[in-house]
Parts: structure tokens; C-alpha cells; sequence
């Protein structure tokens, strides 16, 4: 991929894969229209899942908007610098009306960089005195050294209680800078060890710290555990930095990783690799079936990855606005082949693997 | 007859051993899968021995699953190389310690 291509979304390009129909075209036409592979929906009705139906709902999860410091090769909500969809106050000020009601424990906020967006600490204050029993936000890392503004988060998180969710590839440069941009690594190595020394990460504290990866590739993520156990060694030996959990994330093909699978000729592969690791145990787990995701623009959606889809709740509430939660609760949620990807092996959800 | 002997495609239907004889395509995936469990070993070593294994008997199916089970793994590229040549020193051993047989066989036929 040229450099100019990696310092810009696919929306800044116009690229036919920003647009979310589009991508669901590429993802029901081919080995699915064919037959070749089975759709997810006729997968998940051997079990008797079809329609997949909500659990209780735990998390709430708040897109604050898209624009982010960095252009990850991977990510599924093609942010980056040059997007400019920010939620308003005035969206943030329903979100926090419902937070206040609503019977979720956790409250998770992502972006983007949600520390971009102008009203994030009034936003953050506010919501903790929600009395929200795990309150997320998933931060960069690179962020807190992007800009001086940014310099005094480690704090601000602390003050808040925040429970830092950072991404983090791999434990080496090269693999690192590779998905997420030339010099990442060094900065997310600087903003982990802040953390650490405000006691994030450490063992026995209660500010969490936890590390998410995904594979910088064609490839699916391996062992959950296993993969915990080598991160946590050969972070503590290279740079002294200690966390608390890995969560495991399978690359969802949408977005700028579907993008890549077809640009690397991995696409067909890829979703061969999907299908063959479904596992039906992850099912009834699956993130879309107790959490709740919210656009920057107060629309209501199953989960972050159908948010970028564009589909909507199948429910008579659709936006912040007009939420009941009640009612949310009782609807199907919206499926296409993209979901293979959070039932594959173990299983992927924003908080690790669910099986 | 198909234009290649290999298709990297062929990989996918690597189960399909099985319908032309079941008992032993069984037992030998069973045995496979076994195989490849944590146990003594790691995951992670077993993936490359597998790989070393994979170069020494040029198998491109076995190259790719293992390249990719490594990637999965976090197995980095210098430690993949560095499996790929411990392969590659043993079997270059063992071609060369077949030299002492050539050296004897010198030494036996020679006046």
C-alpha cells in the first residue's frame, strides 16, 4: 500500500469500501451466493439460534466518534485523522440520561481515539457519577503522547477510575508499527509504563489495565491464554510494563481489513479459515447478545461492527433519543457473514473471547 | 489431469482422506490432533518443530499451514527462520556425514 493510502481513511478516498452496502454486497455475493460456504444464518439455525436473540443486556457501548491520531491498516471503523464524525454534547447529554437508567454494569467508550472528541472528560465526569460498575474506555495508547493536551490522562483516568483498554499488536516493534503506523510502538511502550507508574496494570490494583490484540494479518489470533503468557513475559523483561488481562480479537472482514484481505488476495482464505473454525458453543455468548452500541450520531445498533455496517436495531427504537430498553431487549439482532468472525475458535468479543 | 501437481486450495480438503477410508483417515486426524496438544511440549515449540519438519520434507502444504499456525501463534519471523535452518543444518548433516561412507569406500577401493 502506498503512503499516501495509509495516512488516509477509505472515506477521505472515496473508496468504494466506504460505503457499508458495498461491503455487504462483497460479503453475501461470491462463495456465499454459491454455496461454496454456508451463510451465517443458516449456520447459527442448526443449533435452533435463528433468530439470534439478546441475552441480558450488561454493556453499553458508546462510539464518541470516529476521527483518531492514527490510520490503523486493520481497522474496522476506518477512523483516522481526516474523519470528522464527533458526537455532539447534546447527544452525549441523552446517553447519559439513559446511562443513569439503564441495568447495564458497564459502561465501555471507543472511538476513534474517544480522547479527541472536545466533550470527552465533561463526558467522563459526568458518567462516573453515574455509578456504573465498570466504566471502559478504550484509549491508544499513542494518544496520551500524541500532543502535551493529552500528556495528563494517565491522571485524569486515575481520577475517574477509568479501566484503560489499550490495543497493542504485538510485543515487538516490527509487528506493531507494521498494522498500526511507524513509531506506535515506542509511543504505546512510553504511555504503558505511565500508566504502570500511576499503578495501572499492577498486580493487586484496582485501576485496570488490560491490552487488547488482534492479528496484523490474514490470520486468526491464537490461544487466549497462551498468548497472555507471552505478552506479559516479554513485556515485564523488555520494558519492565505489566498489565493485567489480554483480550483476543479476531480481524472482522469489513471495513479497512476487508479492504486489505482483497487488495493481499487473502479474502477467499480468510473467510474459508472463518467458516472452518466456527465454533457453536461461542454462540450464545457473542457480544451482540448483551451489549448495546451507540453511534456518535445517537443511532442504536447490535454491535461496533454492525455499526460500521450501517444496520440498525430491527427494533421499533432506533436511536438514543426515544431508547427503552425494554423494548430493545426484545428484538432480533442483524446478522450477516461478518459475524463468523466473533464465532470463530474460541470466540471474539471486545472483552476477549467468550467460549 | 490438473496443470499443477500442487494447489494450494488441495489444503482445505485435506479431511477428505477420510471418505476413501474411514477408519485409518480417522485415526490418523485423531492422532494428528493429539500430537499438537500442550503437553510436555508447548504449543509454540511443537508449531516449530513442525515447520523445521515442514521445510526438511517439502511439504508447500505444510509450509503454509505452519507459517500461518505460527503467525497465530505470535511466533516472530526471526524465530521461524531460525527453526527453518536448524532443519536445514540437520539435513545438510545428514548429507554430509554420508561423506565418511564416501571417504571409506575411497579408502577401501584405493591401493
Amino acid at each position: 500500500m502506498s503512503e499516501v493510502k495509509k495516512k488516509q481513511s477509505l472515506h477521505k478516498r472515496n473508496d468504494q469500501l466506504a460505503n457499508a452496502n458495498r461491503q455487504l454486497e462483497i460479503l453475501s455475493n461470491g462463495i456465499f451466493a454459491s454455496g461454496e460456504l454456508p451463510k451465517f444464518a443458516d449456520k447459527i439455525a442448526e443449533i435452533g439460534h435463528s433468530p439470534l436473540r439478546p441475552n441480558k443486556l450488561e454493556i453499553l457501548q458508546i462510539n464518541v466518534g470516529y476521527m483518531c491520531n492514527q490510520v490503523c491498516e486493520h481497522c474496522h471503523v476506518d477512523a483516522g485523522p481526516d474523519r470528522k464524525e464527533i458526537m455532539t454534547r447534546e447527544i452525549m447529554e441523552q446517553c447519559l440520561e439513559v446511562i443513569k437508567k439503564t441495568g447495564a454494569h458497564t459502561l465501555d467508550l471507543t472511538g476513534g481515539a474517544p480522547e479527541m472528541n472536545p466533550n470527552f472528560r465533561w463526558f467522563v465526569e459526568e458518567a462516573s457519577k453515574a455509578g456504573i460498575k465498570d466504566f471502559i474506555v478504550r484509549s491508544n495508547l499513542t494518544i496520551i503522547r500524541a500532543n502535551k493536551k493529552y500528556y495528563d490522562l494517565p491522571d485524569f483516568f486515575k481520577k475517574h477510575n477509568v479501566h484503560v483498554v489499550s490495543s497493542m499488536p504485538h510485543w515487538t516493534r516490527g509487528k506493531t508499527d507494521k498494522q498500526r503506523g511507524n513509531g506506535v510502538f515506542d509511543k504505546s511502550i512510553k504511555a504503558l509504563q505511565e500508566l504502570n507508574d500511576r499503578g495501572y496494570g499492577m498486580p493487586d490494583s484496582e485501576l485496570r489495565l488490560d491490552l487488547v490484540y488482534n492479528p496484523s494479518g490474514a490470520f486468526l489470533p491464537g490461544d487466549q491464554v497462551a498468548m497472555e503468557k507471552d505478552f506479559k513475559k516479554a513485556l515485564l523483561e523488555d520494558f519492565g510494563i505489566q498489565f493485567h488481562n489480554l483480550f483476543v480479537i479476531t480481524n472482522l472482514p469489513i471495513s479497512r481489513f476487508l479492504d486489505y484481505l482483497i487488495a493481499s488476495e487473502n479474502y477467499e482464505d480468510y473467510m474459508y479459515a472463518l467458516v472452518e473454525a466456527y465454533n457453536p458453543s461461542a454462540v450464545a455468548n457473542v457480544m451482540c447478545t448483551n451489549t448495546i452500541s451507540i453511534s456518535w450520531d445517537g443511532w442504536l445498533y447490535d454491535c461496533d461492527f454492525n455499526q460500521m455496517l450501517g444496520l440498525k436495531v430491527a427494533s421499533k427504537v432506533k436511536h438514543i433519543s426515544e431508547y427503552n430498553e425494554e423494548l430493545l431487549q426484545d428484538r432480533n439482532i442483524v446478522i450477516s457473514q461478518h459475524c463468523y468472525g466473533c464465532t470463530a475458535g474460541a470466540g471474539s468479543s471486545c472483552q476477549g473471547t467468550v467460549a | 489431469m490438473s496443470k499443477t501437481y500442487y494447489d494450494p486450495a488441495d489444503l482445505r480438503k485435506f479431511g477428505k482422506i477420510t471418505e476413501w477410508s474411514e477408519e485409518l483417515g480417522t485415526k490418523f486426524f485423531d492422532y494428528y490432533g493429539k500430537v499438537f496438544e500442550e503437553s510436555a511440549l508447548s504449543a509454540r515449540e511443537k508449531s516449530l518443530i513442525a515447520l523445521a519438519v515442514s521445510h526438511v520434507v517439502k511439504c508447500p502444504y505444510c509450509i503454509d499451514a505452519y507459517t500461518k499456525d505460527g503467525l497465530q501463534k505470535g511466533i516472530t519471523k526471526e524465530e521461524m527462520m531460525e527453526a527453518v535452518h536448524v532443519g536445514a543444518a540437520i539435513e545438510s548433516g545428514a548429507t554430509l556425514v554420508h561423506g565418511v561412507q564416501m571417504m571409506n569406500t575411497y579408502e577401501k577401493l584405493s591401493m
